[in-house]
Formats: structure tokens, C-alpha cells, sequence
């Protein structure tokens, strides 16, 4: 479709618009950031720069954010492991053996439904079930939440890529004598590498940015992830703008990073969510 | 969309033929059943169990008392509750007109956008990639963006409303207007799946009949109208349900922004049910809550999956 000279630079600005609308939250909350309390408050467009208060959130005497960033982390790899591990093992099974549609369909539709119910369905029996096991406010609870969470995501994903995989080389190192297993990590796996990292990095994102589950199953700074800490500041009296808007900006940064370079992938993983549906 | 190609469940031949047959080979040939194990299991500890876990608990009264669970059976007692609950039918509509409201003007905004992406060629990812980050940041740290936004004293809506001579309001802080200003947050926030969405339907449109009505005369508008649009309906319906479902997850932006407030005006389903969870320790009227949610859910599932099905015969 070739739009005439008049109507493409009216699309250009159309969208140039809703770009300004996108990118406007962020680079205010990065401004905010940047600025001291008293610039805040003057409203002024010109103001000093200044990383005190990236300082005061991580290195303030009363600040937890660097554990805060550390449970993030934990979390996010190893809900990202598991997850890993059995949507692997799950996709290539689907995507390569011939099932009965009864059974694949099951599992796909199982997963379908689970990433389609509020999250805060699970949250009570998840609650006692941590409870129960003594890993209540310890990151074992919010992986376990997290696994849940975002297996579907990764399943389909992973399917999707090994399905790309073309099943002449697997026929091919049959006729060699190579049983499934080997074919499964010896194969597979290399040639969908580059799928697979999307898929790592995409749930760890999805880990890192979770707020419910983190919120019910953890109290204390020994499990609390960085959205827990985002919200805390908001629920103080006093309000600490400067390190709120550095909090929220730091916990933008992994999403910026992935924008830059794995667009293409995350694109491809957020659009299947719905084709596979 | 393509069929994934499957494997020949033959035995790997010759050389498998020749091994000593074992444990490993025992396993090997099984090997389909083994890779799914761990998801079936996984699936069934964090989905059935704790489903299974929800029905008991709807029908017990649950307390802590010196750190031991205290299960007693009340059977459809907590059905009682349902009848006295006074936020439950206002948090139930609140989340309704949030649904409708952000779920069409979401499709609407999306649908333009991916017209007007799918018209700037060679600039289109560069587009396409902004766009997509909402969805990838933070739900909280969105709330807290749009705090700082609306905030009364120094957020930047009410400086640019002064630039006119207007007064601001409060925003999160005004009972009329405190579900329309998570509304807006949440529009800004997930425009761009349902975008994504319908950008991957416009570009896998056929180019043909839109340049033969284009031959025919047709203006741009017509094209779009008569042509375009007819063609993207079983798409635009997909997302727009697929929207719906996942819109009734709500919690966050709320959370940050409002508590639910002021009093009940942005009070939804997921508050309530966190609050009667956590702030009132009713854990058995909880669970009967959630099964509600989950079963209003499940409704609109198999719905979708149903519309899903048929959309995919006609395109």
C-alpha cells in the first residue's frame, strides 16, 4: 500500500503523537528522578540533574532496595530455570511426536486457561500451601507463583520454535542411530538457541514486573521483590517522590533493554499468546 | 497457519536396533511421554491442587490460631456472607464498566494504530518496537509514573490544564473520577497488545482486493470501510475477547493508585477479594469469591474458544 506524499507525512505525525504519549510517562518519571525535591515543586522545565536520589534508594541508611533487587533476581532466574526446563521437555514432545488431539489439546488448552484466570484465584490456596510448607516470605514461594505464572507464555513459545526446526536433520541423525534424547539436546535445542534466550529473557521480564503474587506470598525484605518496594513507597505518608520515580524507573530498565534488543522475538511471543488461544 | 511437522514414531532404526536393550533405551523409546511429565506434574500441583484446595476452602471457616490452620466445616455458609456483602455488587460493576469501557477503546486506538503502522513501511519496527514497552514495564511502577502525573501540587496534567486556565482536579482523589483515571493508566498500558495483535492481522492480509477496489475508484476511506475492515473482523473479535478475559486481572495500577477509593468508587474484583483475603482474614468467604471470578471467567473462555474456532473457519 503506497500512501500519497500528503497522507504519509500526516501518518508520520499522527504517530509521531502517540509516540510523544508513549515515551511522556517514562521520561517525566526519569526527570522526577533526576530532580530534587525543591525543583518538584517550583514545576520548573530547568533544574540541576542530580542522582541523589538513585543514591538514597539504594545506599540510604533506611533503604532495602539493594536486596529488594536481589530477591528481583533470584526470583526471575529461577522461576526462568524451571520453567525452562519443563516447557522444554513439554514443547518438543508436542511439536515433534504424534499425539492424540485429545491429549494434546488438553494440555494446551489446560494452559490457555491458566494464563487466562486472574491470578488472584490462586493466590489464597497458594498462601496456605506456602504456608504450610514453611516457605512462606522465602523466593521458593514466589518462583513456585512465578512458574505458574509463566509457563503457558513459554510453552507456546518454545513449541513455536521447535516446530521451526526442520525434522529432516532429526530424520537424518535417526538413520545414524541417534535416539530421542540425544536428538532432543544434541539438535533441537542448539538450532532454537536463539529461541529459547527470547523466551528466558522474556519470562524473567514477566518475573520481575509480577506485583500480586509477590505482594501475598513474601512479608519481609527477605523475599520482598522490587515492585513490593515500588508499592511501599506509596503507602507512606510522607512520600519520598524523588526516590518513588527512581524506584519506578530502575524497574523500567530490563523492559527498555529487551525493546532495544530482542524486539523482533517479543513481538513474536506476545502475538501467540493470542494466535495459539 | 502451517501444521508444526511431526515425527515418524518409528524406533530409530539400524543402529538402535543393535544396542543392548536397557533402562536408557527403555527410556529413550518413551522419551514422549518422560518430556511431558514435568509439565503435567507441575500443572497439576499449582492448578488442580490448589483448585481442588479452593472448593474446601469455600465451604470451611479457616483460622490461624497459634500458628496452627484451623479448618472447621460450614458448608454454604459463607454463601450468607455473599448476601450481606455490600462492596462485592459495587466492586462487580465497577470492574464490569472498566472492562467494556478499556477493552473498546483499547481495540479502537489499536485498530488505528495498526492501520497507520502498517502504511509507513521501512519505519514500521521502529514504531512497533515503542509501542510494545508498556507492556513489558512494571504494572507498579506505571502506577507510580501516573501518580507523579496526576498529582495535585506538581504533576505535570494539572500544570499543562494551568497553561489553559483550568483547575485541576484531584483525580485519584474524586470519587467521580477515580475509576476513569485508572481507566486512562490502563489504556495507555495495554493499547499496544491489542495493537501488536492487529498489526499481525492487517500485514497478513491479502494486498489484492484492496488494490482492485482502489482500480475500481474507490477512495481511501471506502477501501478501508468496505474492504479492510470487513476482512479484519474475525481478528478484531479474537483480540477484543482475548482483551476482555485478561482485563478482569485488573489489580496493580488499582492498588497503587487508588486502594480501591475513594470509599468504593474504584473498588474491582481482585481488590476485594485481596482485601477480604488479607486485610479481613476471611479466607473461606475469600475462596467462594474467587470460585465465583473463576467461574464468570470460564464462561467467557469457553466463548472465546468457540468464536476463536469459528473466526478460524471463515479466514
Amino acid at each position: 500500500m503506497i500512501a500519497s506524499r500528503r497522507q504519509s507525512i500526516l501518518i508520520h505525525l499522527f504517530l509521531l503523537i502517540v509516540l510523544l504519549i508513549v515515551l511522556g510517562p517514562l521520561l517525566y518519571t526519569l526527570m522526577t528522578s533526576l530532580k530534587l525535591l525543591r525543583d518538584m515543586f517550583s514545576g520548573s522545565f530547568f533544574f540541576t540533574p542530580t542522582l541523589a536520589n538513585y543514591e538514597e534508594l539504594f545506599f540510604g541508611r533506611r533503604s532495602n532496595f539493594l536486596l529488594l533487587t536481589r530477591n528481583s533476581i533470584i526470583t526471575g532466574l529461577g522461576s526462568m530455570l524451571v520453567i525452562l526446563f519443563v516447557a522444554s521437555l513439554g514443547a518438543y514432545s508436542l511439536s515433534r511426536f504424534r499425539w492424540r488431539r485429545l491429549y494434546s489439546g488438553l494440555i494446551m488448552g489446560w494452559l490457555v486457561f491458566v494464563h487466562m484466570l486472574p491470578p488472584i484465584i490462586f493466590v489464597g490456596p497458594y498462601y496456605l500451601n506456602t504456608r504450610a510448607l514453611g516457605i512462606y516470605d522465602t523466593p521458593l514461594a514466589t518462583i513456585m507463583a512465578h512458574t505458574i505464572l509463566n509457563l503457558p507464555l513459554a510453552f507456546w513459545m518454545l513449541h513455536s520454535f521447535f516446530s521451526e526446526v526442520p525434522p529432516e536433520l532429526e530424520e537424518a541423525a535417526a538413520i545414524d542411530g541417534c535416539g530421542y534424547f540425544k536428538r532432543f539436546t544434541h539438535i533441537v535445542l542448539p538450532l532454537a538457541r536463539p529461541g529459547i534466550a527470547a523466551t528466558a529473557v522474556l519470562v524473567f521480564i514477566f518475573s520481575w514486573k509480577e506485583f500480586l503474587f509477590a505482594l501475598s506470598l513474601t512479608s519481609t525484605a527477605n523475599a520482598n521483590t522490587i515492585p513490593i518496594g515500588i508499592a511501599s513507597f506509596a503507602q507512606e505518608y510522607n512520600i519520598r517522590y524523588g526516590e518513588m520515580a527512581a524506584a519506578a524507573f530502575f524497574a523500567t530498565i530490563p523492559a527498555i533493554f529487551m525493546v532495544a534488543f530482542a524486539q523482533r522475538h517479543i513481538v513474536k511471543g506476545l502475538t501467540l499468546g493470542a494466535l495459539k488461544g | 497457519m502451517a501444521r508444526p511437522s511431526t515425527l515418524a514414531e518409528a524406533p530409530p532404526s539400524a543402529g538402535a536396533a543393535s544396542k543392548p536393550a536397557g533402562v536408557l533405551d527403555f527410556f529413550d523409546r518413551t522419551f514422549k511421554y518422560w518430556a511431558v511429565l514435568p509439565t503435567v506434574i507441575v500443572l497439576t500441583l499449582l492448578t488442580i491442587q490448589p483448585a481442588l484446595q479452593l472448593i474446601q476452602m469455600s465451604v470451611s471457616d479457616v483460622q490461624f490460631s497459634g500458628g496452627q490452620l484451623q479448618w472447621t466445616f460450614v458448608g454454604l455458609d459463607n454463601f450468607k456472607y455473599l448476601a450481606t456483602d455490600v462492596v462485592f455488587p459495587v466492586a462487580l460493576r465497577n470492574t464490569l464498566i472498566f472492562v467494556v469501557c478499556v477493552v473498546v477503546i483499547e481495540t479502537f486506538l489499536g485498530l488505528v494504530l495498526a492501520f497507520a503502522v502498517s502504511r509507513v513501511g521501512r519505519f514500521s519496527p521502529i514504531y512497533r518496537a515503542v509501542f510494545v514497552t508498556p507492556i513489558l514495564i512494571p504494572a507498579v511502577a506505571i502506577g507510580t509514573m501516573w501518580r507523579l502525573m496526576y498529582d495535585y501540587n506538581f504533576g505535570i496534567i494539572n500544570q499543562i490544564l494551568a497553561l489553559f486556565g483550568i483547575a485541576g482536579p484531584t483525580w485519584t482523589g474524586d470519587p467521580n473520577l477515580a475509576l476513569i483515571s485508572v481507566m486512562i493508566v490502563d489504556i495507555w498500558h495495554w493499547t499496544s497488545f491489542l495493537f501488536l495483535i492487529l498489526l499481525a492481522g492487517v500485514e497478513s492480509l491479502p494486498h489484492e482486493l484492496s488494490e482492485a477496489a482502489r482500480v475500481d475508484g474507490a477512495n481511501e476511506w471506502q477501501v478501508y470501510r468496505h474492504v479492510l475492515l470487513p476482512m479484519m473482523r474475525p481478528t478484531i473479535i479474537v483480540a477484543l475477547m482475548l482483551r476482555t478475559i485478561l482485563a478482569f486481572k485488573v489489580f496493580d495500577e488499582i492498588f497503587l493508585l487508588t486502594g480501591g477509593g475513594p470509599g468504593t468508587a474504584s473498588q474491582v474484583i481482585s481488590m476485594h477479594i485481596y482485601t477480604v483475603f488479607f486485610e479481613q482474614f476471611r479466607l473461606g468467604y475469600g475462596a467462594l469469591l474467587a470460585l465465583l471470578m473463576a467461574l464468570i471467567i470460564s464462561v467467557f473462555v469457553i466463548f472465546y474458544q468457540w468464536v476463536n474456532a469459528m473466526a478460524r473457519k471463515t479466514m
